[in-house]
Parts: C-alpha cells; sequence; structure tokens
C-alpha cells in the first residue's frame, strides 16, 4: 500500500473544500433552516405528528439523508472528474498507486466532506426541534455508511461522465427524485397502498427508513433490511469500482 | 538490458488505430536520447505507454527491470514524466502542487529537497503563487518541478521547449545537462533538429508508429552526412553548362557559383574529376568550400522515404 499517496490525495481533496469551508458550511445551514421553515413550521403546522414524531423532527433524518446523498455523489463524481478534466490525472496513472489507493483518497475526502454538512446539518436540526437520538450509534453507522456508499456512486460518475452535463444529470435526475420519494417527508404508510408497492422498489427507501429508526425507534421496514439494502448498495458500487479498475474503462486508453 | 527496455511495442487505440507498430528500444542508464519525428509520428504515444498513461497493446517494456504492467509500481517509481500538454490545477499554490508529487509517488516530506528543486528551477520566489498566475514557460518548469519532485532516475519530457522562447529553450537545455551529470536517464521529444544536436547522446527517428533510426549523434551525423561542395566563381552564369550539368552540379542562387553533393564517406568523392570539368568549361574559379549536411537534412531525407 502506498500511504504517502493516500494521504497526498485526501488531503489535497480536503484542501479544496477547506477553501471554500464558508461555503460548505452555510449553504447547508441556510437550506436547512429553509426547509424547516416551509416543511416543518408551515405544512408542520397542520401535520401535527407522524407516528407520534412531530412533523419537524420526523423530517429531520430525511433531511440530513437528502443533503448527505448529494453532497457525496456531487463531491466524489467532481473530485475525479476534474483531474480528467483539466487533464491532471495523467499524473495519477503514471504514479506508483493502484486503483484501489485512488479510490481511497478520493472517495474518503468526500466521504468526509458529506459527514461534515451531514452533522452540519444535525445541528442546525437542534436548534429548530426537539431531538433526541435513540441509537447514536446505529445512527453514525447508517451516516458513515451512507457517506460513503454514495461517494462511491459519485466516484463512479465521475469516471463515466464524458461532459459536465452528464456529472450533473445523474445526482439531478435519479438522486433527488429518489430521495424525496423514499419518504424524507412523509411515512411511507401515509401512501395510497399501490405507491406503498411501488415505493419498495426505490433503495432510498431503505437507507431513510433504517437511518429514521436510528433516530425514533420505529421505521417504515425493518431494520434488517434496510442494512442489508446499504450493504447490498455498497456492494454493487465496489463491484463496478472494481470492474473499472481492471478495464481501465474512461481512464487508461 | 538497458535502464528502460521496450520490446516489440505495439498499441493500437480503441478506434482502431495503430499508433505503434513493434517498437523497439533499449535506453541505457545516464545517457539523454532525443526522438524526433513529424506530428502524429507517435512520439506521445510511445511515452504514455511506457509512463502508464495508456495500456500497450503488446510487446513488454521494462524501467529498471521492473515489468511497467506486472510490476508497475517499481518501474512507476523510476519515472518521473513531463507531458507535452500542460495540465496544471489552477487554483493550486506552486509549492502544494510539487509536494503533492512527491507524495503521489509515496516519499516522504522533504522540504530542504524541493527548495533546492524550485531554487534550480528559477521557482523559489513564485513557490506560493497560484499556478495561474505564472506565464506558461513557468508552468512548464512546474511540471518539470513536480517530475523530479520524487527523484526519477528516469525522466521522460515530451517536447520540453514547444512554444518556449529562445532564453529559455537555453535555460532548458541546461537544466537537462545539469540532470544528465546528477545521472538521470533523460529521453526527450523535439520538433527542433537543433534540439537533438545540441544536447542528446543518441537520437532516434520515429514515423508513423516505427522507429526508423536509433544511433549514436556524431556516428549518425558522420555516416549519413552528406556534404556540399561549393564553387565560386568569378563570372555569374545563366546557365550550368552541359557538361557540368551530366555531373549532377546546380547553379548556386544568383548564378555566383556551382553546388556539387557528395557523399562524404564514399570511396571517391568526385571533386577531382569535376574540378577538371570546371577548368576545362573555361571557368574562373573564385574560392571552394564543403559543407556538412545537418540533422535536419537526414530527418527529412528519412521521413520522406517512408511516407
Ligand atoms: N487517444 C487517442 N485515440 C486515438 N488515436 C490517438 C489517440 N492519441 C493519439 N492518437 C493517434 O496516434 C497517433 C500518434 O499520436 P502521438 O500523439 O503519439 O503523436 P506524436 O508523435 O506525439 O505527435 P506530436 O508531435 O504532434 O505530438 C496519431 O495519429 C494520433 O491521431
Ligand atoms: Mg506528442
Amino acid at each position: 500500500m502506498n500511504f504517502q499517496a493516500i494521504k497526498a490525495i485526501y488531503f489535497n481533496e480536503m484542501a479544496r473544500f477547506f477553501r471554500t469551508l464558508m461555503q460548505s458550511f452555510i449553504s447547508p445551514v441556510i437550506s436547512t433552516s429553509l426547509y424547516f421553515v416551509v416543511f416543518g413550521a408551515a405544512i408542520g403546522s397542520r401535520i401535527d405528528e407522524v407516528e407520534g414524531i412531530s412533523y419537524g423532527s420526523f423530517i429531520v433524518p430525511g433531511l440530513i439523508m437528502l443533503s448527505v446523498m448529494t453532497q457525496a455523489t456531487t463531491n466524489a463524481s467532481f473530485g475525479i472528474y476534474f483531474p480528467k478534466f483539466i487533464g491532471t490525472i495523467y499524473e495519477m496513472l503514471s504514479a506508483p498507486v493502484s486503483f484501489l489507493e485512488i479510490t481511497i483518497g478520493y472517495v474518503g475526502a468526500a466521504a468526509t466532506k458529506a459527514l461534515f454538512i451531514g452533522f452540519v446539518i444535525l445541528g442546525t436540526a437542534f436548534a429548530f426541534v426537539d431531538l433526541s437520538i435513540a441509537h447514536p450509534f446505529a445512527m453514525l453507522a447508517f451516516l458513515v455508511l451512507t457517506c460513503l456508499s454514495f461517494s462511491l456512486l459519485g466516484f463512479i460518475i465521475g469516471i463515466w461522465a464524458q461532459n459536465f452535463e452528464q456529472l450533473q444529470l445523474i445526482p439531478l435526475l435519479i438522486i433527488t427524485p429518489l430521495v424525496f420519494l423514499g419518504g424524507s417527508f412523509y411515512s411511507i404508510s401515509m401512501l395510497p397502498p399501490v405507491w406503498q408497492i411501488i415505493t419498495m422498489f426505490n433503495p432510498v427507501v431503505y437507507l431513510i427508513s433504517g437511518f429514521r429508526w436510528a433516530f425514533f425507534g420505529t421505521s417504515d421496514v425493518s431494520i434488517v433490511l434496510s442494512l442489508g439494502a446499504i450493504t447490498l448498495f455498497t456492494g454493487l458500487c465496489l463491484a463496478v469500482i472494481w470492474w473499472i479498475f481492471r478495464t481501465g474503462w474512461r481512464i487508461r486508453q | 538490458m538497458g535502464i528502460v527496455s521496450v520490446q516489440n511495442l505495439t498499441k493500437s487505440y480503441d478506434g482502431g488505430f495503430t499508433a505503434l507498430k513493434g517498437v523497439s528500444l533499449e535506453i541505457e542508464e545516464g545517457e539523454i536520447i532525443a526522438l524526433l519525428g513529424p506530428n502524429g509520428a507517435g512520439k506521445t504515444t510511445l511515452i504514455s505507454t511506457i509512463c502508464g498513461i495508456t495500456r500497450p497493446t503488446s510487446g513488454t517494456v521494462t524501467v529498471g527491470g521492473y515489468d511497467i504492467i506486472t510490476a508497475y509500481r517499481g518501474a512507476r517509481n523510476l519515472v518521473g514524466l513531463v507531458p507535452q500538454e500542460i495540465s496544471l490545477e489552477p487554483f493550486e499554490k506552486v509549492i502544494n502542487t510539487v509536494r503533492f508529487s512527491r507524495g503521489l509517488f509515496g516519499k516522504g516530506k522533504d522540504d530542504a529537497y524541493l527548495e533546492k528543486l524550485l531554487r534550480q528551477l528559477s521557482l523559489w520566489d513564485k513557490k506560493d503563487s497560484k499556478v495561474m498566475t505564472l506565464s506558461g514557460g513557468m508552468k512548464r518548469r512546474v511540471l518539470i518541478a513536480k517530475a523530479l519532485s520524487h527523484e526519477p532516475r528516469v525522466l521522460f519530457l515530451d517536447e520540453p521547449t514547444a512554444g518556449v522562447d529562445v532564453e529559455l529553450r537555453k535555460d532548458m537545455w541546461q537544466i537537462v545537462s545539469e540532470l544528465k551529470q546528477a545521472g538521470v536517464t533523460i529521453i526527450l521529444t523535439t520538433h527542433y533538429i537543433e534540439e537533438a544536436e545540441a544536447i542528446a547522446d543518441r537520437i532516434g527517428v520515429i514515423n508513423k508508429g516505427e522507429i526508423l533510426l536509433i544511433e549514436d549523434k556524431d556516428a549518425l551525423m558522420a555516416r549519413m552526412g552528406q556534404k556540399h561542395l561549393r564553387i565560386d566563381l568569378t563570372e555569374p552564369l545563366t546557365e550550368v553548362p552541359k557538361s557540368l550539368a551530366k555531373q549532377g552540379l546546380t547553379l548556386a542562387t544568383g548564378g555566383h557559383g556551382l553546388i556539387y553533393t557528395f557523399d562524404a564517406n564514399a570511396e571517391r568523392t568526385g571533386i577531382a574529376r569535376i574540378l577538371a570539368e570546371v577548368h576545362k568549361a573555361g571557368l574562373q574559379l573564385a574560392d571552394l568550400q564543403t559543407q556538412q549536411s545537418s540533422l535536419e537534412d537526414i530527418f527529412v531525407d528519412l521521413v520522406k522515404e517512408t511516407a
């Protein structure tokens, strides 16, 4: 293992994050506050409680998930796409590093950033609503796993993308709708029966449900199923990345 | 086996285009090799393949005895690459981008070495500048600094002096010769023949994915050099007298002289006969001079032959 290289890639990526630390900090705070104003206060005043939890608190896990998933994906995809785009990838390709090390560096940095934003949102949430976390370790584990798996997904997208449109397409076209339709702002049981079934094909449902369980001890689907889903998803991303490494797809001609 | 050994290397790009057609090449430790060749000859492809940026289609390459595929870490540890295109992160500080390169190659922090390197490349006072604020020549030197940041034993320079002014080109030659003194093996590509002539120990000519020749610079010039004999006349001519035209003489521009081209290494150069003919034609000699053809002529001839 070339640990120096992993360190170099990781801190190089983090340096970009630190250069824009205020932005990275302020934008999730503002957007989360807006969600609380719109969903928590405006809508929440009409929907008292969901599954015995005040609506404002109920949406916290979904909110965190929404940001963390999009942040992890966009950070990781941009991180690897950028050197491809400006040509500095040549150095990575000519260095004594394995793709595994490159992945750890980029995905690790993207996941760290997403995790940071997750905590910022959680902190902001405490300012708006009463919140207690039933299973803090499970909460942390879910959060970290989500950051990692969606960073892996973003990494794949960044390698796949051949222009900026493609780079933005997946987060915009797939992740945001899946998260919105994944029960971030409502309980699955509030949907008509047909939609309850359709929703079960949305992988994000399992993540949000599991994450919500970690907060409130109740969930739409069983926690085992949630864990299985995120493990499956992470495994799938790893398999795709492994294949990319083997073939040099879109990286090495 | 040389420090870099290339055997029967072929490279076909995804589109099916074959950019390298069985290239073999041995590079000895400590030498400077200049690769010449027209646009699209395959110079960059050759370097990119040795350095791991593109995958070889077939053939083997070793660096320092390490196979570039099966023992890529060992091979790449020894190699530094300065690419043809300037590609740098624009917002990064010079010192940080050089540190990053060193780390990427698995080397621990060594600020003393990096300071020495940046000073040598006249970049030390720019170390805290963002890359995008540098001039083109400075950026190229940053690329060199990055390539040397991990103290490689083999350095590839892909057109290091393209678009660089005369002074910087001379600086670059100076840097190259200092590196050679330090024992670094250097492979560079160039379109400037005088550059190859000035700094290389050996010269390779590549065209259409094949190495046409690779030879000691001096031997090459001696072996392949043609000489021109210029006969200056006291009275200008409007055309070459028939008896002389038959011998292959041509009129120099302005008509004040005749030019005879001959092979410097041939047993009979034919000079005596030509001079006798000139005398017979009743022409008055003012001066005689011979000139060795330059590498440029050799190069142009070679490439023309394979065109
Ligand atoms: N990525 C690629 N895909 C397909 N063909 C390529 C690719 N890169 C290079 N080629 C082709 O391979 C051939 C050799 O290109 P290469 O860049 O090695 O030439 P070169 O000798 O470095 O030329 P130059 O002096 O212009 O830099 C060219 O015909 C080029 O079009
Ligand atoms: Mg080239």
